[in-house]
């Protein structure tokens, strides 16, 4: 991958809607989504750990599905709507996985914990009640260097019990009111 | 039981508690290295330019191009080091090197505006090369005596006469591969200038001292006039003990020549390419046995793969030869060290720091043996434990034998291990393409840096005039939870809830000389500072508190944040308390200290007593294997762990859990390669990426792992009752290379021995278990005599007096 071409190209404006907010910034064309997250929206939440698609710490949801944003260039995520962890809950109002692990003690260093947390929010959604097998196949393309994965299987079935216990008690709240 | 052990009740140590971080990690708040350079304004970036060559000398070097692509602002070389052109400790690291000595070594780093423009710099510097021949692998090495550093030898007794005298005499060669860190977080740095010259550097290092010493000597400072901050590590493992160094001194020197801040990040290229290893290691021994089993001598040479340069070679070495007797009785010992000099990165800790390798020795020579015995290698194994009143090859008496034997009966009793040996052997003899073995290995390791000197630890509490308590300490945070186990241990000691108690980054302005955040000595050292600052507070403040209620200080306690003493119902808040003691003048904070008592070691001589308490842990995992493929599956683990007294439950089992899958994914996936060829690319790692290097994923997860904390395990004289966790638990893995080799020696004949490589990946126990098959023997297999001696030392290699000691022995002297 060796490249040679050492002239700068010509710069473009990139407009990208990130959790719910536009943002534009120029950029070089062949800027990376994860680049471009971290470095030119300071969203570091997004981590880069592998840079070729094989770790999934750098994983944000287009459009509700979880990418590699280090295999993906800014320019084409123009026009989908991107969510990244930050994106999934705050400190005071977690959302299910996030406060999942947490309970399940499903990270040690926290690098690769961002990744797993967009990719397990995209797969609760799809699949709310997941067996174990289920659970551990959904994480089986992200790497955690850390904690051996118990926790984090443990974590999955946890964040979808959240939230059906969430979805359970809003709906009951909206019955009674 | 002493001050350090004693747990109050209800103690906030032992409790089962999240990550100190958590909260941050999973809103992708918590904040590493990198993510600070996109929160600093006129960051420049800095990029290496990398030799193509394993060994060559540079003959000429043109930058004046790079400065010609448009974002580059300037080319570090050699000319603009105004102190010590090294990286390491040793002087043997140059960090703008005149000879290239493994292929991807950086030769000189550029800065740009961007990453982008850095990288294109990088393309256009014109660098002319002189190639020279290169050493490779530790075959070579070893042919050629390619060696560097001290030959060390533990020795005890006359082992050629024990072999002599033996029933059963055996020779064998053992090769094992290294292994790649891969912390998720690639080495960074973020270097800045103060107004007055002053250098600040955010490193994503284990050891910010020593970083902080090269970043000085490299830019011919003082250590006061260089401040290192390490805020958490993406995983750590050992590969950022000593690697940042130099990255961290890069990035300080664009800072103080440009005036702006640099960030120094390795992409994972170039970390993969560039930065050191766990070390490879290949052993010569010859092992004699009684009629029954038991172990009468053992002869070994281990020689280490070092790559480039020693940086932590020879300690590694020297914990390698201090665990090759893992947890058995050897009566005659005499085991010799070597590191051997190759044109490859400079290996350096990881887990385990050599004990891995030291005793994946002694494990394979008992696997190899015990079907030439006609023992089960279980029963080889147990009959040769320690007990106490006996000591080990370099001299340190054993006094928790019942440790290992305890764990072992309750890995054997919760593992079911009769009723399921009987179930494989039944599963063998029904299934012709696939066979299955229960494997079950001891731990013992050594707790403390071999070295004495590094067993200190400083810290720094303060308590403010509302109550809240910041704790400053020695370590750093790499996701173990050591900032975990500090909260816990500093709230049990000033008696209060853990909410008033807060961490403060690791930096060496507020806590000096810090030893590596390393050894799995983190919590030990670091808890017994945190500890002595928090009772020198307290027994201030136990005074004011004495005179308010009006008992003697002796009696007051302090107890979930409430202020009581007996002889009086009358109570204080423990704001109130603070409140009132700074209005009486009372000093409110602590600088902390501890260094481990008892600790003595000799390096020249390879006798003491180096560690504080050895870690013990059993492990029995069963294994299933594929005739046609090699595939292997884990299909259940049982492990119990001593870790003394818990200080934190949860913490310690993910050690547990993730040491042992780290330990496997070393002895059964992870396969580094470099082009050993004649070719161009000879000295290029050929595994330089997550898509050729195999990690761990869950897929490769045991699909049962039981994991349960020994019981009644107080450790006397450690902080709360604990013990360490960090290294012990990956060794816990070696029972799966043992389950492969009884796996494959099941396809032969009864008492079959195989020789299995390390890494096992599914391609060697394929060729393993064929051999097993069809009974075919191949060179390096145990062989009965004793055959070649191994390896003696070099007499005229250098003798290895650290100059830890040499202070001490002058100190001794005068």
């Amino acid at each position: 991958m060796t490249d040679t071409d050492q002239t700068a190209p010509a710069l473009v404006d990139v407009t990208l809607r990130v959790n719910g907010v536009e943002h534009t910034r120029t950029v070089e064309p062949r800027r990376l989504l994860s680049d471009f997250l971290r470095h030119d929206l300071r969203l570091t939440g997004t981590h880069v750990g592998c840079e070729h698609g094989v770790c999934g710490a750098c994983t944000v949801l287009v459009d509700g599905d979880p990418m590699r944003s280090c295999l993906m260039f800014a320019v084409s995520a123009q026009e989908h709507e991107l969510t990244t962890v930050e994106g999934l809950g705050t400190q005071e109002a977690m959302g299910p996985v996030q406060q999942a692990f947490v309970e399940c003690h499903g990270l040690q260093c926290g690098f690769c914990t961002p990744g797993f947390v967009t990719t397990i929010s995209a797969f609760i959604e799809e699949n709310p009640d997941p067996t174990l097998e289920e659970a551990r196949e959904a994480i089986s393309g992200n790497l955690c260097r850390c904690t051996g994965y118990q926790n984090i299987c443990k974590a999955v079935v946890r964040a979808a019990e959240i939230r059906r216990e969430r979805s359970t008690s809003s709906t009951e709240a909206g019955e009674r009111a | 039981m002493s001050r350090l052990s004693q747990r109050p009740d209800d103690a906030v140590v032992g409790r089962a508690l999240r990550h100190e971080s958590a909260d941050l990690h999973v809103t992708g708040r918590a904040l590493y290295t990198d993510d600070l350079h996109p929160r600093t304004k006129d960051v420049l970036h800095a990029w290496p330019v990398q030799a193509p060559h394993a060994h060559a000398l540079v003959t000429d070097l043109r930058v004046a191009p790079a400065l010609e692509v448009p974002g580059v602002v300037r080319v570090l070389t050699a000319q603009d080091v105004p102190g010590t052109n090294d990286g390491g400790i040793k002087g043997d690291e140059p960090l703008f090197p005149s000879e290239v000595c493994f292929h991807g070594q950086a030769v000189c780093w550029v800065l740009g505006e961007t990453a982008e423009a850095a990288r294109r710099g990088a393309l256009a510097v014109e660098v002319d090369y002189d190639a020279l021949p290169s050493t490779l692998t530790l075959a070579e090495a070893i042919a050629a005596e390619s060696f560097q550093g001290a030959q060390p030898t533990v020795q005890r007794g006359d082992a050629p006469s024990a072999l002599e005298r033996a029933a059963h005499v055996f020779h064998g060669e053992t090769e094992m591969a290294g292994q790649e860190h891969f912390y998720l977080e690639t080495n960074a740095a973020l270097a800045r200038v103060e107004d007055d010259g002053r250098v600040f550097v955010e490193s994503s290092t284990q050891h910010p001292t020593e970083t902080q010493e090269i970043v000085a000597h490299v830019l011919g400072l003082q250590s006061h006039e260089v401040t290192v901050q390490c805020l958490r590590m993406g995983g750590g493992f050992g590969g950022k003990e000593m690697q940042p160094h130099a990255y961290a001194a890069v990035a300080a020197l664009g800072a103080r020549l440009t005036g702006r801040p640099v960030r120094l990040r390795l992409n994972r290229t170039h970390d993969l390419t560039m930065t050191g290893k766990r070390h490879g290691f290949h052993a010569r021994w010859r092992v004699g046995f009684d009629d029954e089993g038991h172990l009468l001598a053992l002869e070994a040479t281990l020689t280490s793969d070092g790559g480039w340069s020693l940086d932590l070679s020879e300690p590694v070495l020297a914990r390698a030869l201090c665990h090759v007797d893992n947890a058995y009785w050897i009566p005659d010992v005499r085991l010799t060290g070597r590191v051997a000099r190759t044109h490859k990165t400079s290996q350096t800790a990881f887990r385990g720091f050599g004990g891995p390798q030291g005793m994946l020795v002694i494990e394979d020579v008992l696997g190899r043996c015990a079907p030439l015995l006609g023992i089960e290698p279980h029963e080889l194994r147990r009959r040769n434990f320690y007990v106490d009143g006996q000591t080990t090859p370099y001299g340190q008496v054993i006094t928790q034998a019942d440790r290992v034997r305890r764990a072992w009966d309750q890995v054997a009793t919760d593992g079911d291990l009769d009723r399921r040996r009987a179930e494989v052997a039944e599963f063998n003899s029904t299934h012709e393409h696939a066979r299955r073995a229960i494997a079950v290995t001891p731990v013992k390791f050594g707790i403390s840096f071999n070295l004495t000197a590094f067993n200190q630890a400083g810290a720094l509490v303060h308590v403010y005039k509302d109550g809240s308590v910041l704790v400053t300490h020695g370590g750093t945070e790499m996701g173990q939870g050591l900032h975990t186990k500090m909260l816990q241990v500093a709230a049990t000691t000033l008696g209060v809830p853990l909410q008033l108690v807060r961490l403060a980054p690791t930096r060496t302005d507020k806590v000096p000389n810090t030893s590596a955040t390393a050894a799995s000595s983190g919590a030990d050292l670091n808890g017994g500072a945190v500890k002595d600052a928090c009772e020198q507070i307290l027994d201030r403040l136990a005074q004011v508190a004495g005179e308010r209620l009006q008992v003697p200080a002796a009696a007051v306690r302090v107890v979930d944040g409430v202020v009581v003493a007996e002889g009086t119902d009358e109570t204080l808040s423990w704001a109130e308390l603070v409140h009132t003691a700074y209005f009486a003048r009372t000093q409110l904070f602590a600088a902390g200290y501890y260094r481990t008592e008892g600790l003595h070691w000799d390096s020249s001589v390879m006798q003491g007593s180096p560690f504080k308490y050895f870690a013990h842990g059993v492990a029995a995992t069963e294994v299933e294997v594929d005739a046609f493929t090699g595939a292997h599956r884990t299909l259940r683990v049982d492990i119990v762990h001593d870790v003394g007294d818990s200080l934190s439950p949860l913490v310690d089992v993910g050690q547990i859990e993730g040491g042992f899958v780290q330990g496997a994914g070393w002895l059964t996936l992870e396969d580094l390669r470099w082009d050993t060829g004649d070719g161009a690319g000879r000295g290029r790692l050929a595994t330089a990426s997550a898509s050729t290097y195999k990690l761990p994923s869950i897929a490769d997860l045991p699909e049962v792992l039981n994991v349960t904390l020994l019981s009644r395990a107080h450790e006397e004289g450690a902080v709360y009752g604990s013990k360490a966790v960090g290294e012990p638990p990956l060794m816990l893995a070696l029972s799966v290379r043992e389950a492969l080799r009884q796996a494959c020696a099941a396809f032969g004949a009864s008492g079959t021995s195989v020789d299995l490589p390390s890494p096992a990946t599914p391609e060697a126990v394929f060729w393993a278990l064929q051999e097993a098959r069809t009974g075919a023997r191949a060179q390096g297999h145990v062989d009965p005599g004793a055959g070649p001696t191994p390896a003696l030392p070099d007499p005229d290699a250098p003798e290895r007096r650290p100059e830890s000691e040499v202070a001490v022995d002058d100190l001794a002297g005068a």
